[in-house]
């Protein structure tokens, strides 16, 4: 190799050259402590102790407790994204038409919690959700309720501490999107005589899917695989395939088992981004016909 | 109708925001109280849960953990991923597509797939030491983050700009130095960030790496939250959440916020 380099004729051809050499370190990082123990960890979940054996898949796929478990990930993965989005398109659409200061505030605000631990996020919703906690205060002086009621490891409580979150993950795409958005388009519309209706469904909405696409494919893919806010919210409970996970992993030493729901998630993970690259391909065809 | 239409997409702005600020905003008082419950009104005031932070078991040495895991992390990250970055730009990597993908790939990886794939990885070559693990791991965790930004902000540059100040008469090192580093700082700076605060926070990659004496933070706080819940924790996270506005302060002053976000 240096051979050849040092035959290579002077700079203009020699400079990209070296330049993309430059890649090897990192790329030769990632192969050895990323890609190969992720290949490593895919052959052992159909290696069982005598060579080969597909009966971690069997037991994730064919048995009704994990079957119920997958069931409940996809179902908090929509539940989740489906609530995000809900109150996340329409408050993107405020922030990004929100002007000068304003914005800025309202921006960081919505961002904060973003870099804000998980764990002490958690950690205040047990605080606003026990028993003796801020929302059964509240409710007992407003006179709402007569005693306090159960809420933390309730299902409800769950999905609410999920979709605060995840919620982040949907407004930011989306406000990406709008803010960039022609502001003129709907007026044209209108001027053409379109109703507000039309105008919405035909004009801002198509504009604003891309950044939906976004939203909707990060919230679910982090949301279906979540598992510090379901475990502390709800413990054993409901289970998550995470939760299966770190159990299979930490507590019953049972690899196969471990290794054959993380090939499952990754799976769910991977239909999730191609399903997203391929959407994000169509909707920016459609726009260029 | 379009004023109602208005109306609610801020109505729905405003509800986000409170929503996301209530488990934040709630940690405050109640590490100012004087009784050991999270009783809410919090009674009286007191800093003695402030106080108690030092003696709480390994609560320093895993905030130091994770600090310096983080720091590490990140300059080892910066230092691959903006070599990479040069290299995927101007040079001609075969197959540059894919290289890209693998090295953003670990942010579209469930956590916890990625924590078990490197426990047995190491297992396998006889790696036990948790430091090192953390390291090798958090470099991954880090990586995608400094990729993005920084193949974002190369991209967007002009290289042309180099050449010119060549003919200008710096030496090649010079040029990209006064040229190239100031345009692309700001990438730099914001991806930085937010690879500091992913592996700052991570939990479900660590959680497989740790051991008894070496646990980063998140893993240390969780600990302590499902053995023995006082607010200690609230005063912990008040500090937390009071750097976290500190460091995004600065960030807006260094680079302003919506430029990174965008990123």
């Amino acid at each position: 190799m240096s051979a050849v380099l040092a035959a290579a004729p002077a700079t203009a051809t020699r400079r990209p050259e070296g330049l993309t050499l430059l890649v090897l370190p990192a790329l030769a990082f990632m192969t050895v402590v990323f890609l190969l123990p992720l290949l490593l960890m895919l052959w052992s979940s159909i290696r069982g102790p005598d060579g080969f054996s597909l009966s971690g898949y069997v037991r994730v796929l064919g048995d009704g407790y994990y079957r119920q478990v997958m069931g409940q990930s996809l179902q908090l993965g929509l539940i989740t994204t489906g609530g995000a989005l809900l109150f996340g398109y329409p408050a993107a659409f405020a922030l990004a038409r929100a002007k000068g200061y304003a914005q800025v505030v309202l921006f960081a605000l919505v961002f904060l919690p973003l870099t804000v631990s998980i764990i002490v996020k958690s950690f205040g919703w047990g605080i606003i959700l026990r028993r003796d906690g801020i929302l059964n205060w509240a409710m007992l002086e407003l006179g709402f309720i007569e005693r306090p009621v159960r809420m933390i490891f309730t299902e409800g409580a769950l999905y609410a501490g999920m979709i605060n979150v995840f919620l982040p993950f949907m407004v930011l795409p989306i406000y990406s999107v709008v803010r960039m958005m022609d502001r003129r388009l709907p007026d044209a519309a209108a001027t053409l005589g379109a109703s507000p209706w039309f105008a919405f469904t035909r004009v801002t909405l198509p504009l604003s899917l891309p950044g939906v696409v976004a939203g909707v494919s990060i919230t679910f893919s982090l949301a279906v695989a979540a598992y510090v806010t379901p475990s502390l919210l709800m413990g054993d409970r409901f289970m998550t395939m995470s939760m299966v996970m770190a159990k299979a992993f930490l507590n019953l030493r049972d690899w196969q088992l471990g290794a054959a729901m993380a090939a499952v998630l990754l799976f769910v993970a991977l239909v999730v981004v191609v399903a997203a690259a391929v959407l994000q391909k169509r909707l920016s065809t459609a726009r260029g016909a | 109708m379009e004023r109602l239409a208005r109306g609610v997409s801020f109505g729905a702005l405003i509800v986000v925001i409170a929503f996301l600020m209530l488990p934040i905003a709630v940690v405050i008082p109640v590490s100012f109280t004087e009784s050991a419950v999270f009783s809410f009104p919090p009674e009286g005031f007191s800093l003695q849960w402030y106080g108690r932070i030092r003696n709480v078991d390994g609560l320093l040495g895993a905030l130091g953990l994770s600090a310096q895991i983080a720091a590490l992390s990140t300059a080892i990250s910066l230092l691959l991923g903006t070599l990479a970055a040069i290299a995927l730009i101007k040079g001609r990597v075969p197959g540059s597509e894919a290289v890209t993908a693998l090295m953003i790939s670990p942010l579209m990886l469930p956590g916890l797939v990625l924590g078990i794939a490197m426990l047995q990885a190491l297992r396998e070559v006889g790696l036990r030491d948790a430091w090192w693990s953390l390291l090798l791991a958090h470099v991954v965790i880090t990586m995608p983050f400094i990729m993005r930004t920084v193949l974002a902000s190369l991209s967007l540059f002009d290289f042309a700009m180099v050449d010119a100040a060549r003919t200008l008469g710096c030496s090649y090192g010079m040029a990209l130095w006064r040229v190239l580093v100031p345009n692309i700082l700001p990438g730099f700076v914001s991806g930085a960030l937010f690879a500091f605060i992913a592996s700052f926070d991570n939990y479900p990659v660590s959680m497989f790496l740790v051991d008894v004496r070496t646990k980063t933070l998140p893993i240390q706080l969780l600990n302590h939250l499902e053995i023995s819940p006082d607010p200690t924790l609230a005063a912990v996270s008040t500090l937390l959440i009071l750097l976290t506005i500190f460091v995004l302060f600065l960030c807006d002053r260094l680079v302003g916020l919506r430029r990174m976000a965008s990123l």
